[in-house]
């Protein structure tokens, strides 16, 4: 068995989703090494150095794959698997890996298994489906198990390692059927919703983007991510990609909090593999008192200044 | 230029679902079925291209049984022009799929073809992926905005740091997010034009693919129940909680 781990990064850190799917891996077989599709900036290089639990770490250097597009990723890590010495090929369940593998299945010819949340044994996995109301166990009869990682599942490895990184110089040409345009990522100082202890989410009963301000001041003193529902996002108060729920992010922080938010079942899915959850909602009857650890009702107008004082 | 729309029909997402006792998978019997919320918002966007003058035609494919039909004219009765429904009794995976899509894509020669990037059903978020890579087209995937740049599309896709825009060349398949539009509701007139619309059907067996499942399920379980919480009176007993109790908190 040989597994191999496709990397994401931001050009300058690998992603802590990363950082699981290698845990996962390693509950596969130790016999585990990670692929790097960079432009070689030394940041990435360094980082890379340091991830525990690696048997090798290759990086294929490419100006292009500053921007990460599927077509061009594929090419190159189409011709690195020739050489069919790889069991599993995993990737983080992200926008990253959801966007990439599926089309690396497609060329192997084997049914990709996304989001995985256990490893039985090297063929049998548990995932979510509909929205995580139910859990799949099932075992794949594909040669090449090609896999996406549900990152909350798995605890990061750790990064005490001193790897070499071996750099292969890409001379590949590519088609320029997708070119990046740009980016406009949210510039922010606070963890990583996916990654965060502490998540405190507002809905619909923020009534105003400006109001997530007093969530703001709490997620400061507690160092927590802040997330949105849908109906607060679609409603334009804060940015899309805060959205948590089962077509957002999926969060398991030690604490979640939901303030303002009834707990619809899209939203459910997104949130209950957080160890605590707390509900704040002015209506006694909201479905996610049902799903909440400590519920308040209240007006959160008035609890969240209070709840930040009294940090 | 012509649009092929992909949908699919999946249990309501209304509905609560229930894991069958004998853990095979979930209760379909008796449950209202809708066509996938992703799919309606692909259907949208492509009747959108065509008020704009961008398209042409809409077909609107689905695989399934017999009832899959309806999802295609609910499609129709939006705005698609005509169907094509493939008939299998069998649960297809994401891949078998994408190769049967991908053999009504060489009949159709579409200029574009539109499906949402899920299924709310076993989620797996794969389809347009694998058609893409299996017919060699370029993708441009989780869309919140599409608009046509001289001979080429220019998307945006929901990733998860913010936004990212690419420029994709023609023919391109597009699966949708959520916020690429709101699917509007077929009004009554609509829904009887679509019933005079062509559906042309087509036996899964005339195209020669073996279709094996590759995942064997071995069972479906409910997920694991989380306890009973309690209700808290104040702030102060909130924060008391989750210091000593829970300790999340220091
Ligand atoms: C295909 C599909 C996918 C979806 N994916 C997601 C997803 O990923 N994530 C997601 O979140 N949703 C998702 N949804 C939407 C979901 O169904 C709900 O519509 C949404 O979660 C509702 O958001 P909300 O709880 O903020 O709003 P509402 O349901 O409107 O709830 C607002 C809550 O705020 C409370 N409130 C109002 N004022 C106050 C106040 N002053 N103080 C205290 N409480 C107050 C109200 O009592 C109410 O409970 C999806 C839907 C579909 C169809």
């Amino acid at each position: 068995m040989k597994i191999l781990v496709i990397a994401e990064h931001d050009n300058k850190k690998i992603k802590p989703s990363t950082l699981c799917t290698i845990s996962a891996g390693l509950k596969i077989n130790e016999n585990i090494e990670m692929l790097i599709f960079s432009d070689g900036s030394q940041d990435i290089v360094s980082d890379a150095q340091k991830i525990s639990g690696l048997k090798k770490v290759t990086l294929i250097k490419h100006e292009i794959f500053k921007s990460q597009i599927a077509e061009d990723i594929t090419k190159a890590l189409t011709g690195f698997l020739e050489s069919g010495e790889y069991t599993h090929i995993l990737a983080p369940s992200t926008t990253f890996g959801k966007n990439l593998l599926p089309r690396i299945s497609a060329h192997l010819d084997v049914q990709q298994i996304s989001d995985i949340m256990n490893v039985l044994d090297h063929e049998t996995f548990e995932r979510p489906i509909y929205a995580g109301n139910a859990v799949c166990k099932l075992k794949s009869k594909d040669k090449i198990k090609v896999i996406t990682v549900r990152g909350t599942c798995f605890e990061p490895c750790k990064k005490e390692s001193e790897n070499t990184v071996e750099v292969i110089d890409s001379s590949l040409t590519f088609d320029g059927k997708v070119n990046f345009v740009k980016h406009e990522l949210s510039e922010s100082d606070r963890p990583e919703l996916t990654a965060a202890k502490i998540v405190i989410s507002g809905g619909r009963g923020m009534q105003n983007g400006d109001n997530f301000k007093l969530l703001e001041g709490i997620a400061d003193k507690l160092g927590a991510a802040i997330g949105a529902s849908r109906a607060a996002v679609d409603a334009g108060f804060v940015p899309n990609d805060w959205q948590v729920g089962q077509t957002g992010k999926i969060v398991a922080p030690d604490l979640y909090i939901a303030v303002g938010i009834s707990g619809a079942i899209q939203h459910i899915a997104g949130i209950k593999d957080s160890k605590f959850i707390v509900a704040i909602n002015k209506d006694e009857e909201a479905p996610i008192f049902k799903f909440s650890d400590y519920g308040l009702v209240g007006d959160l107008f008035e609890v969240l200044p209070a709840l930040e004082q009294k940090l | 230029m012509k649009a092929l729309v992909c949908v699919k029909r999946v249990i309501d997402y209304n509905v609560k679902i229930r894991v069958k006792a004998d853990k095979t998978g979930v209760e379909t019997e008796n449950v209202k079925m809708s066509m996938n919320p992703f799919d309606e918002i692909a259907v949208e966007e492509a009747v959108k291209m065509k008020e704009k003058g961008i398209l042409n035609e809409i077909v609107v494919l689905s695989i399934g049984s017999e009832s899959s039909g309806e999802t295609i004219r609910s499609g129709l009765a939006m705005g698609g022009d005509r169907g094509i429904l493939v008939k299998t009794t069998n649960d297809l995976e994401p891949l078998n799929v994408a190769k049967v899509i991908s053999k009504i894509v060489e009949k159709e020669n579409p200029e574009i073809i539109i499906m949402g990037k899920q299924a709310i059903d076993d989620d797996s978020n794969q389809t347009g992926q694998m058609l893409a890579q299996i017919c060699k087209l370029p993708q441009a995937t989780f869309a919140s905005k599409v608009e046509k740049n001289g001979e080429r599309f220019e998307v945006t896709r929901e990733i998860d740091g913010g936004l990212e825009t690419i420029s994709v060349e023609l023919p391109c398949i597009i699966t949708t997010d959520l916020r690429l539009n709101e699917p509007r509701y077929a009004s009554l007139p609509n829904i009887m034009k679509a019933k005079q619309k062509k559906i042309e059907q087509i036996d899964v067996g005339s195209f020669g693919l073996n279709l094996e499942n590759r995942l064997e399920i071995i069972e479906v379980n409910d997920p694991p129940e989380r306890k009973p919480g309690i209700m808290v009176q104040d702030v102060e007993e909130l924060i008391g909680k989750l210091k000593s109790e829970a300790k999340v908190l220091s």
